[in-house]
């Protein structure tokens, strides 16, 4: 069974010119749903399939019968003021148009049935990577309960391997109000809903980038609530970890910029494991050089936007609930050398 | 205290004509000047709500685009969205209903006059406290404006917590009270149906148009009080500190959107229902033929109003519900399809084997009929659950719901008000400006929503101020905004036709379609008592009856 699902790779003809209308465009990282990468995806993509194909079917065949009675029995100039026939109906017909459809509907509670027993049916297999993601306003944040990382915006996975596979079972949660957890190549979305936990899964079975956004609206900021979720292969997925779990760098030459750091409110909101940083309001800023990008995807994570999104991250995410905290130049300059160090 | 004269008339000597002919409309009670007044505040609520999504599709008209601000781009989209719904679909149903039931059964007014001006007036000031919003809800700490927390408000954004100064209880305050109105209204619909109709008015020989009006107005009692109740507990949880959805205090975000969809998916039908009755009085005559299967058309509806009660959940697929949950709403929401379906093949059997005249009434019946299947089908794709897991909050959505409040909703009230417009002015409205309007409307509309549907499967969520560049989003956003030029030019025309045909229109005489049902057989515009003698009917075409002596439709009854 499992196997099959991996091998799933052709596509069937029937979508094959919506698809391309997508492809048209040639977009340099496509989120396309119709192109899915892991299990779960797969599974809605095949039952989506089966949807469009039979909402094509139906379209056709009632456009055709509405256009024929259009171009068929339109009054032309020359007809006489004659009333047609009056019809006021025929059983037979009325009863063959309601047959049919739940015919239909059944064959589509079938499959639906079916897609949600084997998405949300799916056993967390013992070896799966346990991740709790927690939606806040207006990044995600994730832990890695057995491992003890704690990191933020980035989902780091290992990739699902024919031979081996490796299933990531995510827990969801809110801090604050309901976000979704959507990135459409490997699964369809799930809610963090305050008060509640979810629960869903993803298997990718490609290494690489996988983009996604916060779907459920969530205040200011919804737009620029981004998530990446990267898959490495095995070897690489316990390099990331091992520097995860490394303790904070310490340089020396840094130490201005951290003393700086640790004296100012910065760490009210923001932890640096192995220092008196503890805050949680915000993003866990130990390894903060190994993410690709600042404020949930709003700029990409580089000297020059780190030390723009420090002076003032509302320039940047207008209405995210990191002020600007009025350095001067020279102490901008420290933090920022200081938070640079954070490999 | 002295005997004074009563006086039967107000005094009219001292006041202007324009005075005179406002009182008289802040005083009416007649069911036609209110159902005018009505759809009149509809419309104008619908420019203004036309206008907010123009601003949000200029903002995304290109990536990273800086336009408005978010709070701003989310403050455009809360009051579209409310508007459109609450200010614009509902008022514009209730006017409908309120004009034509009375007439076409053969009444004087409805059942309750004055409740029926209570009503209006409940509607149209709590759309004015809704967009009063913009100038008081800052109050003295200056925090808030309009509503920004979407025209669903999920909980708990709008707790305290997440929502400071008033701009929530606005919209919850305006909710309230627009829907005692609605309220209002729907039980003056269903007790003037029951009770008014002429002599020989059987209920199978009500026009469909009565039909769905009694059938929506018993899904507006059994929507709007949820949603009043919701209201109200917002209210407690804001101002008295219940916790009935403030997640801090324990409450349950997943509890409002419950009581909300409860609501919200009855209230689609809600407004589509009062599109399918003009859809059904109009093909008919337009086709020179009777409804195709009536009984069962009727039957379709009812069944349509029955499952819609059970369908709200698939709103909420992705809230994480127990697999049943999700199987449960899926295959209610198949099941819709089912009568739905029945509609849609009536109403082709009733143009089948007809003389088809293609005025605009009968135009934007056809441009319905193209538009809502296909806001069935892609309806049908969301109700597959799984497939609803991608596509849910995905602009997808956005392009499937206006597909079925645009696409079909507002084009089957379009057929209406050019159908009908005659009968309430006097005057037909101009068939040419009528023509221009449709087709600008058709390619603004599929321009605008066509390419929305490729932007969900490309992965754009919903409600999002802006977007990146290379997601492959671009074009068709860019596309989608260029519609809003041709539906915004249609909008005018019909705006310009509307005021024109007003003074300058041709005159209609009282039955210038060569219609059917009993509003016809009255002068345009009626008297205010309606009919001068009140009709006998004998089948549900009473005027075929009296047109057609040699082969009336009540032989066959």
């Amino acid at each position: 069974m499992p196997s099959r699902v991996l091998s799933y790779g052709t596509r069937a003809p029937a979508p094959a010119l919506l698809v391309g209308a997508i492809y048209a465009v040639a977009p340099d990282q496509v989120t396309n749903i119709f192109e899915p990468l892991s299990t779960p995806a797969d599974s809605v993509y095949r039952a989506a399939l089966l949807a469009l194909a039979v909402c094509a079917a139906i379209f056709v065949t009632v456009i055709v019968l509405l256009i024929y009675a259009i171009v068929r029995f339109r009054c032309r100039p020359g007809d006489d003021a004659s009333e047609p026939p009056q019809i006021y109906g025929s059983n037979q017909i009325e009863l063959a148009w309601t047959v049919l459809p739940i015919l239909i509907v059944v064959v589509l509670i079938l499959v639906a049935a079916r897609t949600i027993a084997d998405v949300e049916g799916y056993p967390q297999p013992p070896d799966a990577l346990k991740v709790t993601a927690v939606g806040r306003q207006w990044w995600w944040e994730f832990r890695y309960p057995d491992l003890g990382i704690v990191t933020a915006n980035e989902l780091h996975v290992p990739v699902s391997e024919s031979g081996r596979r490796q299933v990531t079972f995510l827990t969801l949660e809110s801090a604050d109000v309901i976000h979704s957890f959507w990135v459409p190549q490997l699964a369809g979305k799930t809610d963090l809903i305050p008060n509640r936990v979810n629960r869903m899964w993803i298997e990718p079975r490609q290494a690489g980038t996988y983009l996604g956004n916060c779907a459920e609206y969530c205040g200011t900021q919804h737009a620029k609530m981004r998530l990446r979720v990267i898959a490495h292969p095995p070897e690489e997925f316990a390099g990331w970890v091992a520097s995860q779990r490394s303790p904070a760098a310490e340089d020396p030459q840094a130490s201005a910029g951290r003393d700086l750091f640790l004296s100012t409110s910065c760490v009210n909101c923001h932890a640096v494991q192995g220092t008196s940083a503890k805050g949680t309001f915000g993003p866990d800023l130990t390894h903060l050089m190994s993410r690709e990008t600042l404020g949930s995807g709003a700029a990409p994570n580089n000297p020059e936007k780190l030390r723009a999104w420090v002076r003032n991250p509302q320039a940047i995410k207008e209405g995210c609930l990191m002020p600007a905290m009025q350095l001067s130049d020279q102490e901008l300059d420290q933090i920022v050398a200081y938070l640079l160090t954070l490999k | 205290m002295a005997a004074r004269e009563i006086a039967l008339t107000p005094r009219t000597g001292t006041l202007p004509a324009a005075a005179l002919r406002l009182h008289d409309l802040v005083v009416t009670t007649d069911h036609k000047k209110l159902g005018l007044m009505y759809v009149g505040a509809g419309l104008v609520f619908f420019v203004v709500a036309g206008l907010l999504a123009s601003v949000m599709r200029l903002q995304l008209a290109a990536p990273n685009n800086e336009v408005v601000s978010p709070q701003v781009f989310n403050r455009l989209f809360t009051m579209h969205g409310t508007t459109m719904v609450f200010l614009v679909g509902m008022p514009i149903i209730a006017g409908m209903m309120n004009y034509l039931v009375p007439l076409m059964i053969g009444a004087r007014d409805m059942a309750f006059p004055r409740l029926n001006a209570f009503g209006f007036w409940m509607f149209f000031f709590g759309g004015l406290l809704l967009y009063f919003s913009y100038l008081a809800a800052p109050g003295i700490t200056g925090a808030g404006s309009a509503p920004n927390v979407g025209w669903f408000a999920y909980s708990p954004l709008t707790a305290r917590a997440f929502s400071r100064g008033h701009s929530t209880d606005y919209w919850t305050l305006s909710l309230l009270v627009s829907g005692v109105g609605s309220i209002a209204s729907a039980i003056n619909v269903i007790a003037t149906a029951v009770s008014l109709r002429c002599k020989g008015m059987t209920m199978m020989r009500l026009p469909l148009f009565v039909w769905l009006s009694i059938v929506t107005s018993f899904m507006i009692l059994l929507a709007l009080s949820p949603l009043s109740a919701a209201q109200i507990m917002l209210l407690l949880d804001r101002f008295l500190g219940a916790r009935f959805f403030d997640t801090q205090a324990g409450g349950s975000a997943v509890l409002w959107q419950h009581f909300f969809w409860i609501f919200g998916h009855p209230e689609v039908y809600i407004l589509i229902i009062p599109a399918f009755a003009c859809l059904s009085e109009i093909i008919p005559v337009f086709s020179r033929k009777p409804i195709f299967g009536y009984p069962i058309m009727v039957a379709a509806v009812v069944m349509i109003a029955f499952i819609s009660l059970g369908v709200w959940a698939h709103h909420m697929f992705t809230i994480g519900m127990p697999s049943v949950g999700n199987i449960f709403f899926a295959t209610s929401t198949f099941l819709v399809a089912v009568p739905t379906g029945i509609k849609i093949f009536n109403w082709l059997g009733t143009m089948y084997g007809g003389k088809l005249r293609f005025e605009p009434p009968m135009l934007f019946c056809i441009g319905f009929l193209f538009q809502f299947l296909i806001a069935g089908l892609t309806g049908v794709m969301l109700g597959m659950a799984p497939f609803d897991w991608q596509l849910h909050d995905s602009y997808f959505v956005v392009a499937h719901f206006h597909y079925t409040l645009v696409g079909a909703f507002l084009f089957g009230i379009f057929a209406g008000i050019y159908y009908w417009y005659p009968k309430a002015v006097g005057r037909l409205l101009d068939r040419r400006l009528g023509i221009w309007h449709f087709w600008l409307l058709v390619i603004g509309f599929h321009l605008t929503f066509d390419p929305q549907h490729f932007a969900g499967f490309l992965g754009m969520p919903r409600r999002i101020y802006t977007y990146e560049e290379g997601r492959g989003w671009e074009v068709y956003n860019l596309i989608s905004s260029v519609g809003v030029v041709a539906q915004a030019a249609g909008i005018m025309l019909f705006v310009v036709n509307l005021v024109r045909s007003y003074w300058k229109g041709e005159p209609a005489g009282e039955d210038p379609w060569d219609a059917w049902t009993l509003e016809w057989a009255t002068t345009s515009p009626p008297p205010e008592y309606n009919f001068e003698t009140l009709p006998v009917v004998r089948s549900s075409r009473p005027l075929w009856d009296l047109k057609h002596p040699e082969d009336p439709d009540w032989k066959y009854e």
